[in-house]
């Protein structure tokens, strides 16, 4: 049976517009409408390009990456990744990839964004030197660096900046050479320029400005050397990277004879649709009125043009040119220019605060009554932006002295207007073009209450992230409005924080969830407070979590103690003690991992993961591994999970203690502790630090005296140094100081709050940390000892007693009255191993699949 | 047309406020009980967001008094009386009558 064709809708380039522009026609269920089929040049999805430098702070690609996972493959649209178009056929409507690759469409939407320019001066492409606008770029920026001491941007404007940025992240004494008298000189005037150029100076960045650069020289392998300048200057160097502004990729624009611009760009109207009715133009490669907007708030609000005219929304969504205001924090400063920033219209004024002493400058222009913003720049402090920016935008009235808006607010009149006073169609997020008034009714009818709650009921926030600080605003005013308090209840059954709540249970010794929701909550509980109330029960009384009252509080991975995966099988990992592990034990595990078939991957714990185990198979599993002499590595709990250890002293030629053994009695003095989030540990023997116990809730590196303790940090999502809580240690006082340490955190953070953002939040930091610990400012220590005393004293593997016990085992059965298994549980092969099938491979491997109607 | 009632398991399998998963002829089935003896909530065990059979395993509890479970997987709340999403009301999940006789959880098939 052939079903009815649909129309075909091909979108070239998968850059952040042309994601967007698919996630939107994914949010108007234009899917069930149209084919969608995207080319994606290069090796990834679509990732956040504005903040790409922080990709040598620390973020992943993963990080960085806009696309949610298996968001193409669920919503059935077809991606050639890797693949680009390379001929546009518009009287047979065919593209054509250079792969080879032939898709007809009814709808073209060319979304293929802007390449950096590279001027045209000799040695511009000797080995060395870069551009900067992809993850390979970066790869490759960072690949060569490795072997470099010095690094060039050429370009001082926005992106150039934010690539300086990254050069000094990866150690390389900076420069930035820039062609105009001064930095960023699309959006600074000349003093706003010198402030930001004396601040980054101050950085240690080198900034030449009025250079043009005339020659690349080269050494006698052709790589780059030194820049030569048409003043007769020279600059050594080992690398360059050109960040001297874009240009769009109008190629096959060209070759299918779309009209593109004069200064090249591809031609769009207010509807964004190219000479060819049947092809549109979105981002940065369309030129509208002459113009090519480089920002990524334009290029969204193109997607939504096209997306609303494709799926017949009767709007009048148009795109007539976009204000190219910025706000964005370079190498850490502030800087602002929004609307009239030149004071180019006839008879404006100015009226600006410079403090050379401070490296704060803030210029605001006003029409020539003064009544009306018209635009304005900031360097140094941009925290009124948001709100200088909606007073502009909403033509509010100017308050009788101007200079109050930028005067700093300990001399300024009180603050002249509060958020009330903005319109309720003011667009406080220009990504995503949400209202206040949008924002507004978040807060009264969803009763987001939090800055990541609003963000998921109104994608505010979600864009560029400049407007979180107005919304913050918006959120405090409306809650303050409504007579709601900003809390920090866990949920709507708990009118108390986890920290209150952890104090109730200790200091009433309640034993289970009920007694604390009869005594103190309301209603039936939650996934955020059973899961939370049974972490706290376990850090205090440390019952088994399978016991009948606890059980139902656990989430999945805890439930089953074992760590569910995407298509709901679970995961295995046994404790390998500081990752030390016999051959014997080695082998057992590989010869459990063969018998029941599972997908076998090292950890960054060192220990061993084993995928793809159903409910039932969990029990025998472990049987097998408790057997062997395993126990539980708690990697489905919020609980301790692994001291990772370098080998020592023990083998190590620089090793100064031997941390290897220190781990392990760490580990097993600790394993199985819960608490409101995961532990991860690591012990260093030597200032190597091979363990990386830098990145870690608590870690240890050794010293020719004993040992350093380091706390607080993390890795992840947002890495974070840990920070050295004392010096020197012997064995016995690293134990007393992280047993104090583990249950100070333990009774004081929120719920799901990893040890660096509770250090983060904890009021006097590091330094009351150490005075509660070490100098017990408190007077608990006593008692905090005597709390982990009795956690160590009381461990058991929860895997041992479940085996054990034939009412839990129960619980472990795919169906409670049939002994079939999943049979949408289903697996490929992928090298050598298996890995669970995806959506649309499950229809060749399930003879009936038993995908149930939603609707 | 009368339903007909198929027996899945005694209902002190069901550890109060907590799911199991039956299979009724090709269907997953998702039975969620509260601390009632009498009384079971049925609702398919197919979780549209994750398309992994998995709601039985969640966490059983309730919003603002609805009855509800969240996906283990990525936390979408179902109604357990109406199956609908309560974070996107446009998504509804197959429901099945249940009753409690002589100790024996029982659903009706259509």
């Amino acid at each position: 049976m052939r079903a009815k064709r649909k129309p075909t809708v091909v979108v070239v380039g998968n850059g952040m517009v042309g994601h967007k522009f698919v996630e939107l026609m994914v949010k108007q269920d234009a899917t069930a409408t149209y084919e969608m089929i995207t080319f994606c040049e290069e090796s990834r999805l679509a990732y956040d390009r504005v903040n790409l430098s922080s990709y040598f702070s620390g973020n992943s690609a993963e990080a960085l990456s806009l696309v949610q996972p298996n968001f193409y493959d669920e919503n059935g649209i077809h991606v050639y990744i890797g693949d680009r178009v390379a001929q546009i056929d518009r009287t047979a409507k065919i593209v054509t990839s250079a792969n080879g690759v032939q898709i007809a469409y009814d709808k073209l939407v060319l979304a293929t964004g802007s390449y950096p320019f590279v001027p045209p001066i000799k040695g511009n492409d000797a080995p060395g030197t870069f551009v900067y606008r992809t993850l390979d770029d970066l790869d490759a920026i960072q690949a060569y660096a490795a072997h470099a001491q010095i690094g060039v941007v050429v370009g001082g404007g926005l992106l150039g900046l934010e690539c300086a940025n990254a050069l000094k992240n990866l150690g390389l004494t900076t420069h930035v050479v820039e062609f105009a008298p001064r930095l960023m000189p699309m959006q600074l005037d000349a003093i706003g320029g010198a402030v930001l150029r004396q601040k980054i100076e101050a950085l240690g960045v080198a900034v030449h400005t009025s250079k043009s650069t005339t020659e690349i020289v080269t050494d006698e392998h052709g790589r780059v050397e030194k820049m030569r300048f048409a003043d007769g200057s020279e600059l050594q160097t080992d690398l360059i990277v050109f960040s001297a502004g874009i240009r769009p990729r109008d190629e096959l624009a060209r070759q299918c004879q779309l009209a593109v611009g004069e200064r090249g760009g591809i031609v769009i109207d207010d509807r964004c649709c190219t000479s060819d009715p049947d092809i549109f133009a979105i981002g940065e490669c369309a030129v509208y009125e002459d113009r090519i907007f480089g920002l990524v708030a334009p290029g969204y609000h193109m997607a939504g043009v096209v997306a609303d005219q494709l799926c017949d929304v009767q709007s009048a969504n148009r795109f007539t040119g976009a204000d190219m205001s910025t706000k964005l924090k370079l190498l850490g400063i502030e800087v602002a220019s929004f609307g009239d920033a030149f004071a180019t219209t006839p008879a404006s004024k100015e009226v600006s605060l410079f403090d050379n002493l401070q490296g704060t400058y803030k210029k605001i222009v006003t029409d020539a009554s003064g009544k009306l913003l018209l635009g304005g720049i900031l360097v140094g402090d941009a925290s009124s932006y948001g709100m200088l920016y909606q007073m502009m935008a909403n033509e509010m009235a100017l308050p009788p002295h101007p200079e109050d808006l930028i005067l700093p607010p300990s001399r300024g009149e009180q603050k002249p207007l509060g958020i009330a006073a903005l319109p309720a169609t003011a667009k406080i997020c220009t990504c995503e073009n949400v209202s206040k008034q949008a924002i507004c009714n978040a807060i009264a009818d969803y009763q987001a209450t939090t800055i990541p709650q609003l963000k998921a009921c109104t994608k505010a926030g979600t864009g560029c992230g400049g407007c979180v600080p107005i919304l913050t605003d918006i959120l405090k005013a409306e809650m303050q409005r409504a007579g709601l308090k900003i809390t920090n209840h866990l949920c709507e059954h708990f009118p108390y924080s986890r920290q209150e709540l952890y104090h109730l249970v200790r200091v009433y010794q309640i034993q289970t969830f009920d007694d604390l929701l009869q005594q103190y909550g309301q209603g039936l509980g939650c996934e955020i407070c059973k899961p939370a109330v049974a972490s706290i029960l376990a850090s205090t009384n440390n019952d088994y979590i399978l016991k009948h009252e606890h059980l139902p509080l656990q989430d999945s991975n805890d439930h089953f103690l074992a760590n569910i995966q995407r298509d709901g099988t679970y995961s295995v990992v046994p404790r390998i003690p500081g990752g030390e592990i016999t051959p014997d034990k080695l082998i057992a595990i590989g010869q459990v991992a063969k018998e029941f078939d599972l997908y076998v991957k090292i950890t960054g714990g060192q220990r061993i993961d084993l995928f793809g185990a159903r409910v039932d198979q969990l029990p025998h599993i472990w049987a097998r591994l408790i057997n062997a002499g395993f126990e539980s590595g708690h990697a489905y709990g919020k609980a301790l999970r692994t001291v990772k250890s370098c080998v020592g002293s023990t083998w190590c030629r620089y090793g100064q203690q031997d941390s290897v053994a220190f781990a392990i009695q760490l580990e097993e003095r600790y394993k199985g502790l819960r608490a409101p989030h995961k532990i991860k540990a690591a012990v260093s023997g030597c200032t190597r630090e091979c363990a990386e116990a830098q990145g870690k809730d608590f870690g240890l590196i050794a010293t020719e005296k004993g040992y350093n303790l380091y706390v607080g940090g993390n890795g992840g999502m947002k890495p974070q140094h840990a920070m050295l809580l004392a010096e020197d240690l012997d064995e016995a006082t690293v134990i007393r100081y992280l047993d104090r340490f583990l249950m100070f955190y333990i009774r004081t953070a929120d719920r799901l709050q990893r040890t660096a953002t509770w250090l983060n939040h904890l009021e006097g930091g590091m330094d009351y940390l150490k005075e509660v610990i070490i100098a017990d400012s408190l007077g608990i220590c006593d008692e905090l000892e005597r709390d982990m005393a009795h956690l160590v004293a009381t461990y058991q593997c929860e895997w041992k007693t479940t085996i054990q016990n034939e009412d839990s085992l129960k619980r472990f059965r795919s169906f409670v009255n049939s002994p079939q298994v999943d049979p949408n549980i289903v697996f490929v092969e992928e090298r050598g191993q298996k890995r669970p099938a995806y959506t649309d491979e499950k229809p060749m491997l399930i003879p009936t699949e038993l995908v149930m109607p939603v609707g | 047309m009368d339903n007909q009632w198929i027996p899945i398991c005694p209902i002190t399998d069901i550890v109060p406020f907590s799911g199991v998963a039956a299979l009724v002829g090709d269907e997953q089935v998702a039975i969620f009980r509260l601390n009632s003896e009498t009384e079971a909530y049925a609702i398919s065990n197919y979780d549209p967001f994750s398309r992994a059979y998995v709601l039985s395993r969640g966490i059983v509890g309730d919003k603002q008094g609805v009855l509800k479970v969240a996906s283990p997987i990525y936390k979408h709340s179902f109604d357990l009386k109406t199956g609908a999403c309560l974070d996107k009301p446009d998504v509804r999940l197959p429901t099945w009558s249940t009753r409690v006789v002589d100790g024996t959880v029982h659903i009706a098939i259509r």
